[in-house]
């Protein structure tokens, strides 16, 4: 049966030889989006000791135009071309809040793949159930713990080796049999089957082999591209309602792992 | 090697009553974790910018305050900001101090506030004292050629 040679949106085509079991060996990239320098410095420092690379941005419309949506710029280019995994993001920003910056994202047909979670201070079910009918894929109350990003991690890590599953052909049985099971597309093999979940929900899977989203828009940076982007507009807006009613300390949790 | 041991008493002792005075919480031990070999000063470059941070905030509260009409949100959202990046840190007793301070914001008492305003930053000051004592101690065992004894 033909290789696939299909490339992941994610991964370069040199990782994609054959079948792999083994967790990915190329860095998740986290893009962080949090307007305070010290929660950016904590929350970077958490993710690299997790073994990811980090991009921390102090804005919503920073993380715009690093992925580039920024409705100024025309190219799709991120400014060093690298393909962004995850968006972790603080609910509470002057400008544009996390909650905005989620809707964009999930707006764009280019990124809305991407899971993106939320940090607030503030625990309050509205605001947690508002994000996750957005599209969030977790909610996370600050203070960030190792423990919040180890959860992340493995989830990223569960959902590489799916992404990949479903990309290889099938050439290792054991492992497609579960996919395969619950495979509404196939017929015949080769047959690129789409989960219906192993974690979490997912979309219905389209016909075709490509992956959903648009190919990458990574490409060798032009230094030109990264001319100075205008500083962000950071209009001190009243902070997020404070809430009175802040419920015992109980954090969202995908998993009782801690 | 007595020198070692004694430093390594000192920070252990020290850092216990950090704990139990309510200076800091669990989320300091969670920065010390995050320190190790490839980020060896990491609480401290943290803590350092926590309180360039702390400082500017204090200050833009105070401003606020001092005006004629004072915009109690705008006060609001400085301590909001506080009270985040204590809360990261784990500077227990100015995040405490923070969460009272807006509860007068929010009925906009400028008294009330002005009282917390001097609890804030008091604080604040015991603060960066204690752990520029912590600091100064883990170098000292450092240069000794020992090494930083991890609080479990």
């Amino acid at each position: 049966m033909a290789r696939n040679s299909v490339v992941s949106r994610r991964w370069r085509s040199e990782k994609m030889d054959g079948f792999d079991l083994s967790p990915p060996d190329e860095q998740v990239h986290v893009l962080a989006v949090d307007d305070s320098l010290v929660d950016r410095k904590v929350i970077e420092r958490l993710l690299k000791i997790s073994c990811c690379k980090v991009t921390a941005v102090d804005s919503g419309i920073r993380a715009l135009q690093f992925l580039g949506l920024d409705e100024e710029k025309s190219s799709s280019v991120g400014f060093d071309g690298l393909k962004v995994d995850l968006i972790i993001t603080d609910y509470c920003m002057p400008g544009m809040t996390g909650y905005e910056l989620l809707k964009k994202i999930k707006e764009s047909s280019t990124f809305r793949e991407i899971p993106v979670v939320i940090m607030s201070s503030e625990n309050v079910m509205a605001r947690i159930d508002r994000c996750l009918e957005e599209g969030a894929e977790d909610f996370i109350v600050k203070p960030v713990k190792l423990s919040d990003v180890k959860r992340l991690r493995d989830y990223m890590t569960a959902r590489e080796f799916r992404v990949k599953n479903q990309q290889v052909g099938n050439n290792n049985n054991n492992n497609k049999r579960k996919l395969r099971e619950s495979c509404d597309l196939s017929s015949s093999p080769p047959s690129i089957s789409f989960s219906s979940s192993l974690l979490s929900p997912w979309p219905s899977p389209p016909s075709s082999l490509s992956s959903p989203t648009s190919p990458s828009p990574c490409l060798s940076p032009s230094p030109s591209s990264s001319s100075s982007p205008s500083p962000p507009i950071l209009s001190y807006s009243a902070p997020c309602s404070p809430t009175t009613l802040d419920s015992p300390t109980r954090r969202l949790k995908m998993s009782s792992s801690d | 090697m007595d020198v070692i041991v004694q430093l390594q008493r000192q920070i252990v002792d020290f850092t216990a009553s950090l704990y139990r005075e309510g200076y800091v919480d669990d989320q300091f031990t969670q920065l010390q974790k995050l320190q190790d070999e490839s980020s060896p000063d990491f609480v401290m470059e943290v803590a350092s910018l926590f309180f360039v941070d702390c400082e500017k905030l204090v200050n833009n509260m105070a401003r606020a305050l001092e005006l004629q009409a004072v915009d109690f949100k705008q006060v609001d959202s400085h301590v909001h900001q506080l009270k985040g990046s204590s809360s990261s840190v784990g500077a227990a007793r100015i995040k405490n101090a923070c969460i009272a301070f807006r509860t007068y914001c929010e009925s906009q008492d400028r008294e009330g506030c002005l009282r917390c305003l001097q609890l804030v930053n008091h604080e604040y000051a015991q603060l960066k004292i204690k752990l520029q004592t912590l600091f100064r101690l883990e170098q000292q065992i450092v240069a000794a050629g020992g090494t930083i004894p991890v609080l479990q």
